[in-house]
């Protein structure tokens, strides 16, 4: 990141500013734009998160934790251990298709080869498909043309197609960035192209990995419009594969569609909201762990 | 061995074709099961007819894709002149530490859930438009003010990598010449930075146009012609997600036929986008 010269310029003194601006009353109108809707930004954000969390933390009762849902309290314990298991099921479909799809076009593909194109033109179109589209196509290809019914399973399969894009460009640019001396040295060592693949390129590149599976974990978090109709709203825990049953963030729209417990919902925004929270921190984390 | 490398290299090969696989199927299964709609009712009668009750059999999502379009310009304007400045000051006018605070926070507001979004919009933004406007508070103002705050994000992240790009030999040749800071930033790197920016502001439509549950929950969904800044609205997104539930036959084939039509809209934009992407490559 270039700093340098804006240092060199904030070095002038505070007068010296001052008389600057008074002579171009237009850079300073600038200047106060620009400043402005930072301020708004940064007012925004705020205002959201802590309007959610002051709203919401003081009904975080146990009743809201309970092991089973009931229409009196509303509880979102079931919610979460869906959008858990709805994570891990989504993370075991799309990880191994997005890191290996990655695998075959840094690795394997040559400069030109006509389907990785293809893959790339395709995987922009698919990061770029809003997710209701999803939904309807997870409804009519897994729920009813395969036949699994609202269910977790279509709910997850949705899901890995949605973002399986994400985990394909992150995995693709962790490889990149793994230099080129790695593999030859590997080679020269006698190790063949699958042995260096998985010994020698992707150890160094799960940092990069790891952050672009967080990033789609962030999605699932907060996906509503992709799985309502693919994973139902049933608000009990789901005790099959096949069984439908709501995430965290259906239940939090139903409640609040439903109108009748604005307080619990309050409280659901602030576990979605702290959980988004976690996962930014960390994929921060993680960012500046890549660039040292 | 040589035999588990082939092997192994087909499976690759394999798990690259899915996603060439996901976007046909998805285009097959809803062209297949929304043509037949678009047909039995008329693309003209679909596209333009300006009543929707499926009640009676009348299906025209005229008033959805204004709908649409109205909510999305209304988030162009409002996040777009927000989003740019942000950019701007981000790229060239941020000390250090704050870009250190400022930066996760941006991208805190793209991981905020649109649930999440639609209910601060449920409870903090229509009833300050119902008191402060006439109407109900759930209308295309109040949709378009909360789209324009979900769609910053994309518009700043886009915007402010394609102004860092800018060589810094265009900044320094125009202080060379006597220009402020200010006007430098303003009137050398921002304009050499356009088709980024442009990228950007396309990227961000795609979200708004798509974006689904929290502009159901503050838009109103009225089925009918748009009537004014302070009347409600229904979106072709929010159009699929509320009558799915209950729809049969000719009527949930329609609401598959409103998601064709919203695929065309976000492919044609996508395409927008990755020319312009192009551009500011070269």
């Amino acid at each position: 990141m270039k700093y340098d010269k804006k240092e060199i310029i904030n070095r002038s003194s505070f007068k010296k500013t001052v008389i600057e601006y008074l002579k171009n009353p237009f850079s300073l109108f600038l200047w106060l734009l620009v400043v402005l809707a930072a301020v708004i930004t940064v007012v925004i954000l705020g205002f959201l998160i802590g309007y959610i969390l002051i709203k919401g933390i003081p009904h975080l009762t146990p009743e809201l934790f309970a092991w089973e849902y009931n229409s009196d309290n509303v509880s979102m314990m079931p919610a979460i251990i869906n959008t858990l298991i709805m994570i891990a099921i989504t993370m075991v479909i799309a990880v191994p298709l997005g890191v290996f799809s990655a695998i075959y076009m840094v690795e394997y593909a040559k400069k030109g080869n006509k389907i990785v194109n293809i893959v790339r033109i395709t995987a922009e179109t698919l990061s770029g498909i809003p997710s209701i589209v999803y939904g309807l196509f997870g409804m009519l290809f897994f729920v009813v043309a395969l036949g699994w019914g609202y269910s977790i399973l279509a709910g997850a399969f949705t899901l890995s197609i949605m973002v399986l894009p994400t985990i394909m460009r992150t995995t693709e640019e962790a490889l990149l960035s793994v230099p080129d001396s790695f593999r030859e040295g590997s080679f020269g060592l006698g190790a063949g192209r699958l042995r260096t693949v998985f010994k020698i390129v992707l150890p160094s590149a799960v940092p990069g990995i790891l952050s672009g599976i967080i990033l789609s974990i962030g999605r699932c978090v907060g996906e509503t419009a992709a799985l309502m109709y693919t994973a139902g709203t049933v608000t009990s825990a789901a005790n099959s594969l096949f069984s439908s049953g709501r995430t965290l963030a259906v239940h939090m729209y139903s409640l609040s569609r439903e109108g009748l417990h604005t307080d619990q919902t309050y409280a659901t925004a602030v576990v979605l909201l702290i959980i988004v929270m976690i996962i930014n921190f960390i994929s921060g984390f993680i960012a500046k762990k890549l660039a040292k | 061995m040589k035999f588990k490398e082939k092997a192994m290299e087909i499976l690759f090969l394999l798990a690259a074709c899915v996603s060439i696989l996901a976007v046909a199927l998805i285009c097959i299964f809803l062209f297949a099961n929304g043509i037949p709609a678009i047909k039995e009712i008329g693309l003209f009668d679909f596209l333009l007819g300006k009543e929707w009750r499926p009640g009676n059999d009348i299906y025209g999502i005229f008033p959805m894709i204004l709908g649409s379009i109205y909510v999305t310009a209304g988030a162009v304007l409002i996040g777009v002149p927000l989003g740019l400045l942000m950019a701007i000051f981000m790229a060239r006018f941020c000390p250090m530490p704050l870009y250190k605070i400022l930066h996760p926070a941006v991208e805190l507001l793209a991981d905020i859930p649109s649930v999440v979004y639609g209910f601060f919009g449920l409870v903090v933004i229509v009833p300050w438009v119902r008191d402060t406007f006439d109407g109900t508070g759930s209308s295309i103002f109040t949709a378009s003010v909360l789209l324009g705050i979900m769609i910053l994000p994309t518009i700043i992240g886009v915007a402010e990598t394609s102004i860092r790009a800018v060589p810094d030999s265009y900044y320094e040749g125009a202080r060379a010449l006597g220009a402020t800071h200010e006007r430098s930033v303003f009137f050398t790197v921002v304009p050499a930075a356009k088709s980024g920016i442009m990228a950007g502001i396309v990227l961000g439509v795609g979200r708004a146009i798509g974006e689904t549950m929290a502009v159901i929950m503050v838009a109103g969904n009225q089925a009918r012609m748009p009537a004014g800044l302070f009347k409600g609205i229904r979106t072709l997104t929010a159009n699929i997600v509320i009558e799915m539930g209950y729809a049969t036959d000719l009527h949930r084939e329609a609401l598959i036929a409103t998601g064709v039509v919203l695929f065309v809209f976000v492919l044609i934009i996508n395409l927008l986008f990755s020319v312009l992407k192009r551009r500011s490559a070269e």
